[in-house]
Order: structure tokens, then sequence, then C-alpha cells
């Protein structure tokens, strides 16, 4: 963490603007750019940062950016976005992307996501990233320049991979089936959050109309009037308080949303692994093979079936020189496939250590951002109950003198 | 007019004055001078060939005189609640006589005999019996210390010596025919008062008594997906190990939350809501009692305008006149007193249900 980006440069995602465009269709469209900010601040003196650089970015140069990033490092679990569209909403919030309550929670999870890249040992050192922090124009050539698109494994090889890999590393199929139930868990407990809230809501709001009711009483009580009409303010204070504390808890629930994402990022490296063990497996085979078609026809055994042996035998032997031409080219295939297999064997051993180190990393990391996410929603809680405790004695009082 | 004595039993010919009364009336309201005690419980069911109904136990402890013994315990269905209650009405029309609970409850789900609805009735039906001995004039009232102490036998002959269906329908048709007359020419502005005071009370009652049925059912709706979200917290710390601890640490401390919540609810329907209900019904049965009163001061009045016309004949009237005007200020004064009994004990009740409403809350929040 010494070198890292965030250490040497204030990064802050400060404003989030209304456009209006054309976009690659020439269709004139409604989208939210935000502005980045920057300052190169000196880690040994106080008081001496450099000038604040700032320039706009819409959310989909922030996809171009994630995207390249996965396919660029794919052992390491890359820092997710915020959500494209609004999910997990309880019936206060609005599933608008142009709601403002949701574009400044965006705003904050896209500054959370370049923190994060910004203070990953690896990642932060990439030059396409600094370069989309500090570099207004031309950046998406640059980005295209790159050829990443043509590094990214195809959906359907990575399917196929799947299914069919034989000695997957156990660490990482263990790690598939935590991501999995990560997933799951967290996204249940995201619904059940919203409808909690929601219900959590109407009691706190049906509270708010004894207030009218009890104002209206009261203007024909002598006695208990006053008493009344007090008590009603209160419940309307009880009921207005909702608003704060459910807003706050959304920030918890963008905690764990961001690490539902997360976990998709892990399975992602997972992924990786498999299909490059497939990579392996399937050269290994190759090889075995072709090293076995060498053998049979310098021996001229036939030991297994194949068509060309039955063809040969049905239509003739074929000349010494034949065979030794094939022979030739078979021991330079399979020169060549030992090479290969070589470097795919260090390749894959270089992954699965890189991969586990950054995993191992990730790990840390969402120990301590749970714990701490856990331990701020039990504290909301708390300060939720003061609340009320305050409200109520306050009713009570009043009640007491009607 | 035999409808006339509303007056307790001790003195029915001398016209007690509100001084008397309102004296009684500070007397008998601190429970600790209570000589009479009675509770209501032990619903059983009774097949016949006919039907099927409840009865409730009603045992009596007194220490009064005129009672032959010290304690009374004798089974009552909901039907002679109902005989009571006009018994007391017909004696004392300006007086104000605790609600009885509802035939049936239309709104809730609440099926004829369930175990809720039977438990509901008979609090308050004890709340009824409570409040009529707690009364000062009512609590010596004669049919009501039959219904205390009879035996189903006795009961039941006593039940039909009293002025029969026809008597009480005519009684019913006047009321409805004076009421349409528009008996509100002379009404004292004291009682104008009442009336208003009334409309708007019994409007917001209605209204409060829906919001804490709303707020009954939000909190039980709260409480259910809660029972769902702490078991979540469990289910996640299986597949975590840093962070296990506090995950089930959360997962317990919601189960908590879900108690607290359960006793909040039940505060509510056991506190809150019934007395809502019962002064809900008691604005009906207001707005009933200054009715009644306009329809005596109407008899008033009407027998004045005859007099007017008919001048030779005041002597004879005067009498007649005399004695209904006496029965109008008894009526005024009986509901006066009453109204003001009512509301103070209607202020008490108030406070101390939504300061108990307050107190769970603060329970709640504590815990």
């Amino acid at each position: 963490m010494e070198d890292c980006l965030a250490k040497k440069m204030e990064i802050t995602v400060s404003e989030a603007e209304k456009r209006t465009g054309r976009n690659a269709m020439n269709i004139q469209e409604t989208y939210t750019a935000y502005l980045i900010e920057t300052r190169a601040v000196e880690s040994q003196s106080e008081g001496q940062c450099g000038p604040v650089e700032s320039l706009w970015r819409r959310y989909s140069e922030f996809e171009l950016l994630r995207n390249y990033l996965s396919v660029t490092y794919p052992h390491i679990v890359v820092p997710p976005l915020p959500e494209k569209r609004a999910d997990f909403v309880w019936h206060k919030l609005s599933a608008d992307n142009m709601d403002p309550d949701f574009v400044e929670r965006r705003r904050i999870g896209l500054e959370n996501f370049l923190l994060r890249v910004a203070s990953h040992p690896v990642l932060c050192q990439d030059k396409i990233f600094y370069a989309f922090l500090t570099q207004e124009g031309g950046w998406k050539e640059m980005v295209n320049e790159t050829g990443f698109q043509l590094k990214a494994d195809s959906r359907l090889k990575a399917l196929n991979a799947t299914f069919r890999v034989k000695n997957p590393d156990k660490r990482f199929t263990e790690l598939k089936h935590y991501s999995d139930e990560l997933q799951s868990v967290i996204s249940h407990l995201l619904r059940v959050r919203a409808r909690v809230a929601d219900r959590l809501y109407g009691v706190y709001k049906v509270h708010g109309n004894y207030g009218r009711v009890f104002s209206e009483w009261s203007a024909i009580e002598k006695e208990m009037g006053d008493g009344l009409q007090s008590a009603g303010h209160h419940m309307d204070v009880y009921a207005a308080s909702i608003d704060d504390i459910l807003e706050e808890e959304e920030h918890y629930a963008d905690q764990l949303k961001e690490y539902l994402f997360y976990a998709e990022a892990l399975r992602a490296v997972c992924r990786k692994h498999e299909l490059m063990q497939y990579d392996l497996e399937m050269a290994a085979q190759d090889l075995t093979s072709k090293k076995q078609q060498c053998e049979e026809l310098a021996t001229g055994t036939v030991r297994t079936f194949s068509l060309k042996g039955m063809t040969s035998k049905l239509f003739g032997q074929e000349t010494p020189e034949q065979r030794e031409a094939k022979i030739k080219v078979l021991e330079e295939q399979i020169q060549e496939g030992e090479e290969q297999l070589k470097s795919k064997n260090l390749e894959g051993r270089d992954f699965v250590k890189s991969a586990w180190a950054d995993i191992e990393r990730f790990k840390e990391q969402k120990n301590h951002d749970l714990k701490e996410a856990l331990i701020s929603y039990a504290v909301m809680q708390i300060s939720m109950c003061k609340k009320g405790i305050q409200v109520w004695t306050n009713a009570k009082e009043c009640f007491s003198k009607m | 007019d035999t409808s006339l004595t509303e007056v307790n039993s001790f003195s029915p010919s001398v016209p007690v004055s509100p001084s008397s009364m309102i004296n009684q009336y500070k007397f008998e309201d601190g429970p600790e001078l209570r000589d009479l005690f009675i509770t209501v419980d032990d619903p059983e069911s009774h097949i016949t060939a006919i039907e099927t109904f409840i009865t409730y136990r009603v045992v009596t402890k007194t220490t009064r005189g005129e009672f032959d013994s010290s304690e009374y315990e004798v089974r009552r269905r909901y039907q002679d609640f109902l005989w009571l209650k006009s018994k007391l009405e017909e004696a004392h029309p300006t007086l104000i006589i605790p609600p009885l609970p509802e035939k049936f409850i239309m709104k809730g789900m609440v099926e004829r005999f369930s175990d809720e609805f039977i438990e509901t009735r008979r609090k308050a039906l004890h709340k009824f019996l409570n409040r009529i001995a707690d009364h000062p004039t009512l609590t010596f009232n004669e049919d009501f210390k039959i219904f205390l102490t009879a035996q189903a036998w006795e009961l039941s002959s006593h039940k039909k010596q009293g002025p029969g269906l026809l008597s009480r329908m005519g009684q019913t048709v006047r009321a409805v025919a004076s009421s349409v007359r528009g008996a509100v020419k002379n009404r004292p502005e004291m009682f104008s008062e009442m009336n208003n005071y009334m409309e708007t009370f019994s409007q917001k009652i209605n209204l409060l008594d829906k919001i804490a049925h709303r707020i009954y059912k939000e909190e039980r709706d709260y409480f259910n997906e809660m029972k769902e979200y702490g078991p979540i917290h469990t289910l996640w710390s299986a597949s975590e190990e840093d962070i296990a601890d506090s995950l089930k640490g959360i997962a317990s401390c919601i189960e908590r939350c879900c108690r607290a919540t359960e006793k909040r609810m039940a505060g509510l329907s056991e506190h809150l809501l019934p007395i809502l209900h019962e002064y809900l019904l008691y604005s009906e049965i207001l707005m009933g009692v200054l009715k009644r009163r306009d329809q005596i001061q109407g008899e008033l009045d009407s027998k004045v305008d005859a007099l007017a016309n008919k001048k030779t004949e005041r002597d004879q009237f005067s009498e007649e006149i005399g004695k209904l005007e006496d029965k109008v200020e008894r009526a005024n004064n009986a509901l006066k007193a009453d109204w003001d009994r009512w509301k103070q004990n209607m202020q008490w009740d108030m406070r101390s249900t939504f300061t108990n409403v307050a107190e769970n809350n603060l329970r709640y929040y504590e815990e």
C-alpha cells in the first residue's frame, strides 16, 4: 500500500450534472455527467498541495474503464461499480435513474470505486487508469488502442470450461461456492431489509395522523386541550424522524451492495482460472495424443482405432517416405506443444499465485469493511431508539398533563 | 307515565337536588370506598337444539346491607346484559348508561365464537358492570341488583314483568317523532354546547380508533418482516469466519427487537384499542341521551304551547305543567351531573391510556 496512488493524490467525484447530447446512434438522450477532481498531495509536507484539476466523465466511461481493468488484470478482484439501475428499492425511493437521491448515491459509489482502484497496489499503477483521472480528451481512443477487447474471453468459452475442467485448484472451487453463497445471502438480506424499511416507514407515518386528530380534538377540550395539543406535536416529530433514519440506512445498504457486486468479481477470477486450467488440460491432452500417434507411426502398430488407420488399410499402405515425413511433422509439433505446455503451466502457476495473493488481500478488506458496516448499522439502530425514547418521554409528559 | 323515576330507589318520591347528587359522586368515585366488587369470567358454551350460546360467570362480592348475602355467583348470557341495559335506559333516560360490546364485529374477520372475540367481549362486559357499580345512581338500581343476584329462572320470570315490548316500541316512536318535530326550540345553551361537543368528539374518536387499528396492523406487518430478517444473518454467518460472530450478534438483536415489538402490540390491543372502542360507543350513547333529554323538554314545550291557546283551563293544566317542568329540570340536572362525571372519567381514561402507550413505547425502545 506504500506506493499506491491514493496516497499521492486526492481524488473526489464532487458533482453530478444532467446533460443532453447525441449518442452513437445520433439520438438525443439525457445522461448524468460526474465531475472528477484530483489534486496532487505531498506526503511529507502538510499544506503543500498542487492545484485542483478536474474533468467530467459519464457512467459509460466508468464502465469502459472497469471492463479494461478486468480483462487486463484477470487475476485481480477488480472493485465493482455502483449499480446501473436502482435495485432493492422500497416504496418511498423511486427506481428512476434521474432521481436526485439516486444520482447522489451513485456519485458516492463512483468516488468509492475510484478510491478503491487507487489504493490497490497493482491497479493504481495502470496508465489508462491514470489517464482516466487526468486526461479529458482522447481517453476512449487510448483505451481502444490497447486492443483489450481482443483479449477478452468469450462467454461461451468460459461456460464450456466450467463444465469440462477436470482438475481445478480446490481452493478456487471453494471460492466459487463462497461467492455464490455470498451473492445469494446478501441479495436476500437486501430484499428483506427493503421490506422491513417499508413497514417501519408505515408505522411511523401513521402516528403522524395522531398529531392532526389530537390538535383538532384539543380545540373542543378545556382541561385536556393543552396536553393533547403538545402531545400531537410530538407525534408529528416522531412521524417525521423516520425519513432521516431510513436515509442513513440506505448508506448501509449501499455498503452491502458493493460486496454483492464484489462477489461477481470474485467469480470472474475463478472463471479465469478454470479457463486457464481447461486450456492447459486440453493442451496436455493434445500433446499426449500426438505423442501416441508418433509412436504408432514409428512402430507400425495401431493400438487405437483411427479413421486414418482404417482408410490406409483399405486403400493401401503409405510409403516409408510418407511415413517419415509425417513423423517429422509430428515431432516438430510435439516439441512445440511441449514448450507451449511448459509456458502454460508456468502461466497457470503464476496466475494462481498472484490471484491467490490478491484474494487474501480482498478477504481482509472484506472482513474489515463488513464488520465496520455491521457496527455502523447497530449504531444507527441505537440512535433510532434513542430518538424514540426522547419523543415518547416528551409525549408521556404531555399525556400526563391532560 | 311510568318512566319517571330517574332518582335512586332510596327515596322515589322526593326530587333529589343536584348538590346532593354531586356529593354522592365525590363520595363514591374513590376505589377505596367501593363496597361492590364484580368480576366477569369463565365463558362457557351451551348447545341446545335451537341455538348455541355463551354464558359468562358473574361473581359479586359486597358489604351492602340491602344484599341478602355477601357473595353471589350467577351465569349470564349476552341477552341478559342487553335486557339490563334497556331497563337502565328506561329508568334513567338522561343518565349516561355505559356501552355494551356490540353484537357482531363486522369489519374484523373474527368469527362469532372465536377465542379472541369471546375474550374481548368478556372484558367489555366486565367493564360494563363495573362502570354501573361505580355510578352513584345506577349502582342502586333494582334491576341491577336482580341481575347480579337472581338465579336463572328467577331472572327470566322477572324479565317478563316489565313493560311489554309494545310499550317500549311506543316510546321509541314518540322519541323519533319528537326529534323530527325538532325539539331544539327551547334548548338551554348548555345542552346545545354539549351537542356540538359530542358531534366533534365522536368524529375525532372515530378517527383515533381507525388510526390505532392501522398502527396495530402496520406493527404486525413489521413484525412479520423482522421475523424473516434475523435468520438471514445467521445463515450468512455460516459461510463466514471472521465476521461470523458479528453476524450472529445482529441476528440475536433482531430477535430481541421482534419480541419487544410483540410486547408493544400486546400493549396496544390490551389497553388502547378497547378504550378507544368504548368511547366510540359512548359517543353514540351520549348523542342518544341528549336526544332523550330534548324529547322530554319537547313534551313540556308542547304542553306549554297547548296551554297558551287555552287560557281558561290554565289551572287544570298548570299542575300538569308544573310536573313536567319538574321532570325537565330533574332530567337536565341529572344529565349535567352525569356529564361532568363522564367527562372527568373520560379525561382520566384517556390520560392513563395514552400515558400507558407512551410507556410501552419507551419500554420498547429501551429494550
